[in-house]
Order: structure tokens, then sequence, then C-alpha cells
């Protein structure tokens, strides 16, 4: 049963082949044996899941069901659920149970789908590991050793898994990509502004945009077209109707014309997801899409601008975190100031206490102009080579992250290693773009993830795009072993 | 040795609008504390600001009202400090690009003189919380009612000369913002704070000497004896070989002194960059003339008709013109009683009992 | 790279985190290791360049002016580490 697409789980409660109720046993039971090799979950609500999953099947029976009645799915612990702890990753949260529910929590409640609780994270949704997490890493289900990428590693990892068959997540600078690419997973990040970030913890505003994780474009299609639509309560989120992101999966890519950045398969990738993507590709040929060479003269430059942006809205973002109206309190603050330095100094780890000063650092007084607005400059020159490529293609392909997952701790002593791991998702972000992964192949027997970028607001191509593939391909099919 | 005092006002007015420039919690005064505290005032994780169109309309009016430029694309930007009144640890101003330029009105001064002082800009942002210092076990207590509530930034140009003339000003500032309904001025409740800045020079300089800020100064009379007594501690001071230094000042009105606000010393580095969360306002030709069109008559418009239609001097139609109160009150005595000139001198009479 | 450890005071301060004795010798590195990768923007020529700040060029639709929001003090207080009498506790607040 833990094997079912959204698509089937769907079908098979319509078609009374089983009841919500028994599917979301059968995955806490999953989740209850299995997540203490993965630490994929913060929260499970099993109570809350189960009494939800009675509700649905009485809808369900009574003929007045939504798109996903019934459907289990679980929200990655940076979208605030009310009266469910949300910690985001951090000690910061640890004890934040909100009176509120975020715009995308909502919209999976009205779609009728059945949260099974809550996945871990990198704290803040900073790293590309899952190793800064609060709660300890969440652990590859392909190879326990290593790491499922981040920052949304347990939403991929409890997919990967079949814990849940799809997860709510966010993407920063790749933290959707590059996590199912790591798991052999498929994952989208929207064009920004298509999901609603009200009620998602914010890391940086204008690069944050939530999306699903799922095992197969259909069912990524079916939960976009439940959590994108208008918002009035996020000012940055985009008027454009709620739309059904499946009724063009099956239209055909005959002529498709697919960009190929050169500079996607330069020094740093790993030669055998190199040789997968461009296997990829010649299947795309096959279906009838022609390879058209592009450029990205400014790609090089996306991470370091990631690095002064991403950091320095975050280290406005983070400052209301000060232990007066919710959240980690220092013990005996001597004053105002040891009140606020000891419950930041201790609530926060270590990436994030890193990113929030190298943000102060960028914006303060002297160096606002070489870092800030120089980063500010350069990411319009990395949305104009999109642009400009995008005249001349409708998608641009290449590998989602250069190496498949790495061994726990591998990185960690080195953080600028570490932001390399998002090489070539960071710069989807920096132009707003909508962007996927899905599984294309194994390199030294570990997913490597196919990265599709769609033009503004195309996401319905994209998807389209990628459930052909995934028609002609049994890559998303494979299951990761099962843990002892 | 003439010294010259050279002053410039930082206004902060509060709009008087029903719900908070960023969220839809209500801006009434007097609620028990944290009652009107929304999630977005309170910052709560997650929570996203949405400005109050009504905050927008009534900066424009004001910058009409100031003959200033309207800005047509005004931007929000951050600035970050942390103080537990400000619960995001970071107050949403404007800055590069806010929503009223340079401008300019005309004071009128008791000589019967009156003076050009020009408008740096007014900008639109959020008033913070209050502390209130009353002893629980040796801490304050934090209301945020008050968070989030609308306010215009009104910055002068340092053109005034001494402390009848920033008088003059914050009172010509005051008979605008009532006038034009958008604030209802009351100074004891705080909707109508000002900072001084305050230098003083050797007649005939041209460079500025060291200025020092005196803040939330919040009545007429306050502001005057505060202007005058830290001016003649600059004087003395220099007088005395000593020097000036740059810092923020309270006024205490008991001891009638002003002292150095030791809190604030540490240098502040605001960081300031364009608010994320928020997009550029654009507004519109046709909104700015729709909104002109419906201007109630300003303080202006109406001394220029009291001194015609009833024949007052030029201080007196002044005088009468510049609070709506007033105003109104004085024409209908003077419908009523037919003789306008006296009651001019009774409504002017009875505003000095 | 090295961050000098007075620069890295000065971050803290404004950011308001304690970082304790032991640990600043490894946040001035790791700091300056960041810094030396965003210094890699320096090398490209970007005048007359307009700065982004939004990834799309919409503009701010603006809210009616109504009161929307119930008085919810009881729920957000609750979560709140200190409180008394309606208020959120801090240590004392000088002026």
């Amino acid at each position: 049963m833990h094997q079912l697409t959204i698509a089937e789980i769907a079908r098979g409660l319509r078609d009374k082949q089983f009841s919500s109720v028994e599917i979301t046993s059968h995955l806490l039971e999953r989740i209850q044996q299995l997540d203490g090799h993965y630490n994929s979950f913060i929260s499970v609500t099993g109570e809350q899941a189960l009494t939800d999953a009675a509700a649905a099947d009485a809808r369900l029976a009574a003929g007045d069901a939504p798109a996903l009645c019934g459907v289990p799915i679980a929200h990655k612990d940076i979208f605030c659920t009310s009266g469910v702890r949300t910690s985001c990753g951090s000690k910061m949260l640890d004890n934040f149970v909100p009176p509120y529910d975020a715009a995308v929590v909502e919209n999976f409640n009205r779609a009728g789908a059945v949260s099974l609780g809550k996945t871990n994270m990198d704290e803040f949704a900073m790293g590309s590991s899952n190793e800064s997490s609060f709660y300890g890493p969440v652990k590859n289900p392909w190879d326990l050793e290593r790491v499922p990428g981040g920052s949304s590693g347990g939403s991929a990892a409890a997919v990967a898994a079949q814990l849940v068959p799809g997860t709510t997540a966010t993407d920063t600078g790749g933290s959707i990509r590059q996590p199912a690419a790591l798991t052999g997973t498929t994952g989208l990040k929207p064009t920004y502004g298509r999901v609603s970030r009200w009620g998602m913890i914010a890391f940086a505003s204008s690069l944050d945009q939530g999306g699903p994780i799922a095992r197969t474009a259909e069912d990524a299609a079916l939960m976009l077209s439940v959590m994108a639509g208008p918002d009035t309560r996020d000012s940055t989120c985009l008027e454009r109707p709620q739309r059904d992101y499946s009724a063009s999966l099956n239209d055909s890519i005959q002529g498709l014309k697919i960009g190929v950045p050169k500079e996607y398969f330069g020094e740093g990738l790993d030669s055998e997801i190199g040789a997968r993507v461009q296997e990829a590709l010649q299947a795309y040929e096959k279906l009838g899409a022609e390879l058209v060479e592009v450029s990205l003269p400014h790609s090089k430059l996306a991470v370091p601008a990631y690095y002064v942006i991403a950091p320095a809205e975050a280290s406005a973002n983070l400052s209301r975190f000060d232990g007066v109206r919710y959240g980690y309190r220092c013990e005996n603050p001597a004053d105002l100031r040891d009140l606020y330095m000891r419950s930041r100094g201790e609530g926060f780890g270590e990436e994030v206490k890193r990113r929030i000063l190298v943000g102060s650092y960028a914006l303060s007084a002297g160096y606002y102009d070489a870092y800030y607005n120089k980063a500010q400059q350069v990411r319009r020159l990395i949305k104009q080579d999109f642009v400009d490529a995008f005249q001349k293609v409708d998608v641009i392909m290449g590998p989602t992250a250069p190496n498949p997952a790495f061994k726990l701790g591998e990185k960690n002593a080195d953080p600028v290693a570490m932001y390399l791991e998002d090489i070539y998702t960071i710069a989807t972000n920096l132009a707003g773009l909508p962007g996927m992964s899905l599984p294309c192949g194994f390199a030294h027997g570990l997913p490597v993830g196919l990265q599709i970028t769609g033009n503004y607001l195309d996401e319905a191509r994209m998807l389209n795009v990628a459930h052909q593939f995934q028609q002609a391909s049994d890559w998303h099919t494979k299951t990761a072993p099962a843990a002892e | 040795m003439e010294w010259e005092v050279v002053i410039g006002l930082e206004v902060h007015v509060q709009l008087s609008t029903q719900s908070k420039i960023f969220s839809g919690a209500s801006t009434a005064f007097g609620a028990e504390p944290n009652t009107q505290a929304c999630a977005i005032d309170l910052a709560m994780p997650g929570t996203l600001p949405v400005p109050n169109e009504e905050a927008f309309r009534y900066a424009v009016m004001f910058g009409l009202a100031m003959n200033a430029e309207i800005g047509k694309r005004s931007v929000f930007e951050r600035k970050n400090y942390f103080y537990p009144d400000l619960p995001k640890g970071y107050q949403t101003t404007q800055l590069e690009k806010p929503i009223v330029g340079a401008g300019q009105i005309e004071i009128h001064l008791e000589d019967g003189s009156s003076k050009t002082v020009r408008l740096h800009h007014a900008h639109l942002e959020e008033d913070a919380g209050k502390s209130l210092h009353e002893d629980f076990h040796g801490m304050s207590g934090i209301d945020l009612n008050r968070a989030g509530t609308p306010l215009i930034e009104i910055v002068s140009e340092p053109d005034m000369r001494s402390a009848a003339e920033a008088v003059a000003y914050l009172k010509k500032i005051h008979g605008i913002v009532t006038c034009l309904g958008i604030s209802d001025g009351d100074m004891s409740q705080g909707s109508l704070r000002c900072d001084a800045n305050v230098s003083v020079r050797l007649k005939g300089e041209e460079e500025l000497g060291t200025r020092t800020e005196i803040k939330n100064l919040n009545s007429f009379r306050f502001i005057e004896k505060a202007i005058k007594v830290e001016a003649q501690r600059q004087i003395d001071l220099i007088e005395d070989g000593g020097k000036v230094v740059q810092e923020t000042r309270l006024y205490d009105s008991d001891k009638n002194e002003t002292r150095s606000m030791r809190s604030k010393e540490v240098a502040n580095d605001y960081r300031y960059f364009p608010c994320p969360d928020l997009l550029p306002v654009v507004i519109s030709d046709e909104y700015i003339e729709q909104i002109r069109t419906e201007l109630p008559e300003l303080p202006d418009t109406k001394c220029a008709r009291f001194e015609k239609d009833y024949g007052l001097s030029a201080y007196d139609a002044d005088q009468l013109s510049q609070d709506r109160g007033t105003a109104e009150y004085f024409e209908q005595v003077a419908a009523q009683s037919g003789e306008p000139k006296l009651a001019a001198n009774w409504v002017m009479g009875e505003q000095h009992c | 790279m090295a961050v000098d450890a007075q620069t890295v005071e000065k971050l803290a301060e404004l950011a308001r985190i304690a970082i304790s004795d032991e640990t600043i010798d490894e946040v001035s590195n790791r700091l300056g290791d960041v810094l030396q990768l965003v210094d890699q923007l320096q090398a490209i020529n970007t005048e007359g360049v307009e700065p982004m700040a939004h990834p799309l060029d919409e503009v701010q639709v603006l809210r009616a002016d109504r009161v929307t929001e119930p008085n919810r003090r009881e729920e957000f207080l609750a979560l709140a580490p200190q409180t008394e009498a309606g208020l959120y506790l801090v240590p004392k607040v000088i002026d």
C-alpha cells in the first residue's frame, strides 16, 4: 500500500478499494517502525491524522470529497500548523505551537488531505545536508551513512522511504530540488509568488518558495494544483488564479526545444552524473525534443550573489527570535542585552548564526554597496541570462546537483564546500524561475537528479515535460532498499 | 560674539486610520494592553505585512498640502535594531524612496513676519509599542497595541533659527494634519511627537555646528523650552572651550535641562535595505489629482479668506485659521454676532485663557 | 582569510548573538571563507545595472483600511516565556 502514488491513492479511495483510515494507519505504522532509521519526521501527529482520515472517509462516502480527500501527506516543519509544534528545525522554536495555519496548510486541509506530521529540515532551512537540524540529521534511505540533501531533507527522505507519498517543502537556493535529486524523488519549486508564503517561516523572503516533493511528476502536479494560488495576505503572491496543473501532462513534447547550458557541464561535476544527464537528454531527443546549446554567462556568480542576498534578508528575518514573545529564552538574563545575546546565542545553531553574521556584515555601513547592492546588480544580470536563453528554448536542462549523496559529516567542516552543492540550483531562485528535479538514473549506486528549469509561470509545461520522461523511463519507480 | 541657533525638526504624526499600517488590527487609543496586537504586529513566525491604502492616501494628502513632490514609486525598507517595543527587530520605514519628497511651507511669526521652511521629505513608517516601567519585580512590561500604528515622519531642512520659529512650524504642521483630518494631532496621547536637531554657530558662519538630537518632545511648550535650554547649553559649552558631541538627548521638564541618553550612545548601524516582503507602491497621476480635488480648505487658504472676507489682520487671521476647531468656532461666532473683528478678539482671548 | 576578532565582535553585537571566546577564532575563520567566496562578485563590472530586489516586476497591492483582526491576546500571551497583567516582561528597559 505504501508503494502507491498520490494519484493511485486518490483513485483507490474513490473506488473504495481501501479507506483513508486504512492507508493512514498503514503509513503511521511504517513511520513508527522505520523512521528511527531515517529521522525524517520531527513530529508525528497520529491521533489527529486518524481523526482527519475518518472524517475524509465520511466525505468520500457522502460523495462530496475534494481533490485530495483522504490522501496522506506531511508538511515540512517550516509551515505553521495550528496546534501542532512548528520548530523550523531549531531549538529556538522547540516549544512553539502556532495558533494559526500557513496558507499551504490551509490549502491542503481544504483539499481534504490528511497530514501525518512535520518533517525534519535544516535549521531555518539553512543547509544542503539536513545536518544543521536541532533534531539531528536525516539519513538518506538509499544509504543510511549518507545525507538526503537539504534543507528539505526530511520531506525528501520520507517520500523516498515510502513513509508518505508526498510532502510539502520549500526552496530558497535548491532546498527542494537538491534533496529530491539525492533521494531519487521528484521535486518542484514553483515560480516565485505562485505559492503563498503566509505562515511559512521566512529564511530569505525574496527567494523562498514552497513546493511539493513526491514520487512522480503526476503527483507533483496534483499537489501543486492544491498549493498554488493567490493570497492577499502575502504581498509577493501573484494574482494568478488556481489552476489544474495535471491537464496538460499528456501533451506531446514533439518539437520541444531544450536548452542545455554549457556552464552546467564543466569542472566540479561528477562525471557519472554528467553521463546520466546526457543519457536523459538523449531520451528526450527520442521523444521528439530538440537540444539547443545555450549560455548562462553569469552563472558562476550565482553562488556568491546568493550568499550575500540570502544571509542579508535572513539577518533581518531572524531578528524577531529574541526571547520576548515566543520561543527560546535563556535562563536568568542579567539584563536586556544579556537576554538578547544569550537567547539568540543559545537558541540558534552554528550555521544560522554564521549566516546572520554574514548578512549583518553585507548590510553594514561601508559594505552595503560593495556587497548587498553589488549582489542585487549581479542578480539582474543572472535573470537577464535566463530571459535571453528563453528567447530560444522552452525549458533548460542540466544536472540538479554536482555530486550524488555524500557522507554524513563529509562537508560539515567547510561551509563553502556545502554551499557549492547548490551551484546549479541557486540561479533559478535568484531569477524567480520555476525548477524541478526528477530521477534520471544512478551514479555510484546513488540516485541522480535531472534539473528542468522552466520559463516564468510555465510550471504546467515543466510538469508535462517531466511526466513524458517518466512515461518513457522507470527511474522514478526505483525504491530505496528496505531499512534493516 | 553673537550666536545663531539652527534647528531642524523631525515630526512624527500618527495617522488616524482605523487599522494598522501593515495589519488589520485596530489603532484605537486606550485599549487594554496587547488586545490590539495581532499575529503580524507581534511578528509571529511566518506572518507578513500588507500595507494600508488609507495610510498612503493620507500621506499623499499631506504631501499636496506641503506643496511637495509625491513619490510615484515608493519603497519600504527595514531599519534594523533591537528593542523590546520593536517586535520584528526592524522597523519598516521608507528611506531612499519616500512617499513625499521635497516641499515647503510658510510660517507666520508673532512680529508679523513670515518665512519659508523647506521640507526635506516625509515618509510612511510603523510606530513601535510601549515599554512600561512600573516595577514588575525589576522588569519592564511591553504593550504592543501601538506597534504598527501608521506614522508619517516629516523631516524639515535645518531652516529654523529660534525656538519660536520651531514652535510656529510645528503649529503649522499640526494645523495642516488636523485640518486634513489625517490625524487627531493629540500631543498628550502621542499622536504628534517631535525630535529637534539643534546646533549653534556664530552668526555669519556658513558651516553648521555639531548637532544634538532632543528626542520625544510632546508639547509646544516643552519644545520651546527644550530648544532654548539646549542651545544655551551648547553656547556655554563652546564658550568654556568645550566641544559639542553629536548625541541623542532627553529633555527633563522638571529640571528644565537636557541630558544625554546613554543607552542610545552605542554606535548604531541600522543596516537599511529594501523590505523583501513588500513591493514598490506605484501611484498614478490620476490618483494624485483625484486626491487634490478632494482636499479640504487648507489653513493658508482659510487665512487669506479670513483677511479678505472679515478684514482681519494677517496675524489674527493666521491665529484663527491654523486649528480646524478654532476656525470653525470663529466662523460661527462671526456669523451669529455679525461682528467678525470682535468675534476674532473674543475667540483669541478665550484661547489664551 | 580570517575576519579580525574585533569585526566579529562588532557584528555579534549588531546581531545580538553571544559568541564565546573559545569559538571566536573558528567563527572568524569561517566568516572569512564565506567572505572570500562572495568577494568573487568584485570581479565583474556592474556599472549602470539597476539592482534587483525582487525577481518579478510586480507592484504592491494595497489593503482596504478595515479592522479585521479580533483580540487573541490570551492565545498569544500563552506562547511567551514571561508575562504579567497582559504584558510581555523583559529585563528592565533603561532609556
